[in-house]
């Protein structure tokens, strides 16, 4: 039994679909935000299986810029979530209908 | 014996996925941030022992580091500061959830038809490349410390400074006034 690139895209695109249908579906921002987080692991470990398959060091660092990414958008995601907190109590979808959406 | 050292890195491969596949499940239909964030960990210790299935040992580490030292702490200090008493009445699911649902399973079922019909050249014919550097046998941390800081060190400085400008931004945003 050998595993294989394939085996690695099916489980990365497994995660993305959960990631997609949590930040879709739920109405908490914080769940939201988290899965962001696991779309982005995703995406990350495709680079990785994409690497080793060509043998190419790219991929890797392109993850690590991924990863870099990822942490800045958790701290201003994070950082507007406070912020709509200290204005609404709430972190939920139905606290952010300013503009009617 | 055998069968263990013959199959060992399928197996590990499955149990790993599944440990990272529940662990999502737990994020996105867990009520609790607090529980979600702690499924979230799960999922990525599992995908940090996936990269170093295929040569990616600084990747893991990284990943442990930023992921499960950095980033989820920070989730778990910003949901300690929330006041979640409200949160067994609230509603976990928007409206039309069923549908959304179907939707993003639709479309998950059209990328695995891609995935499916793809075929990948080269199924990694030369490991070595991944932890050598100038065709030495070195580490895989030196081998991306030498591409990282020789062929990409212009994108490197701007991440620098994207984290740089990620930081003032959260502060500003956070900030009592």
């Amino acid at each position: 039994m050998v595993i294989t690139t394939t085996h690695f895209l099916i489980l990365s695109l497994t995660l993305f679909v959960i990631g997609l249908a949590g930040v879709v579906l739920r109405r908490n921002l914080i769940t939201v935000l988290m899965s962001i987080e696991l779309m982005m692991n995703a995406v990350n470990l495709n680079f990785i299986a994409f690497s080793w398959q060509f043998s190419d060091l790219a991929g890797q660092i392109f993850a690590i810029f991924t990863i870099t990414v990822a942490a800045g958008e958790a701290a201003v995601g994070l950082g507007l979530l406070v912020a709509l907190y200290r204005l609404r109590g709430s972190v939920n979808l139905d606290a952010a209908t300013e503009l009617e959406g | 014996m055998n069968f263990l050292l013959a199959h060992g890195p399928a197996i590990l491969f499955y149990l790993l996925a599944v440990v990272a596949v529940v662990g999502g499940l737990g994020v996105v239909t867990l009520r609790n941030p607090m529980y979600g964030a702690v499924a979230l960990l799960t999922t990525f210790l599992a995908v940090a022992a996936l990269f170093i299935l295929r040569h990616a040992e600084f990747l893991a580490a990284v990943q442990i580091f930023v992921y499960g030292g950095g980033i989820l702490v920070l989730f778990l200090f910003v949901i300690m500061l929330m006041n979640l008493q409200r949160l067994p009445q609230e509603e976990r699911y928007v409206e039309g959830a069923p549908f959304a649902l179907a939707v993003v399973v639709l479309l998950g079922v059209m990328l695995g038809v891609l995935l499916a019909a793809a075929r990948f050249l080269g199924a990694g014919s030369n490991p070595a490349a991944l932890t050598s550097v100038e065709g030495q046998v070195a580490g895989n941390t030196e081998a991306v410390a030498v591409s990282l800081y020789r062929n990409y060190l212009l994108p490197f400085e701007i991440a620098s400074i994207f984290l740089l400008v990620a930081m003032i931004g959260a502060v500003v945003l956070a900030r009592r006034d």
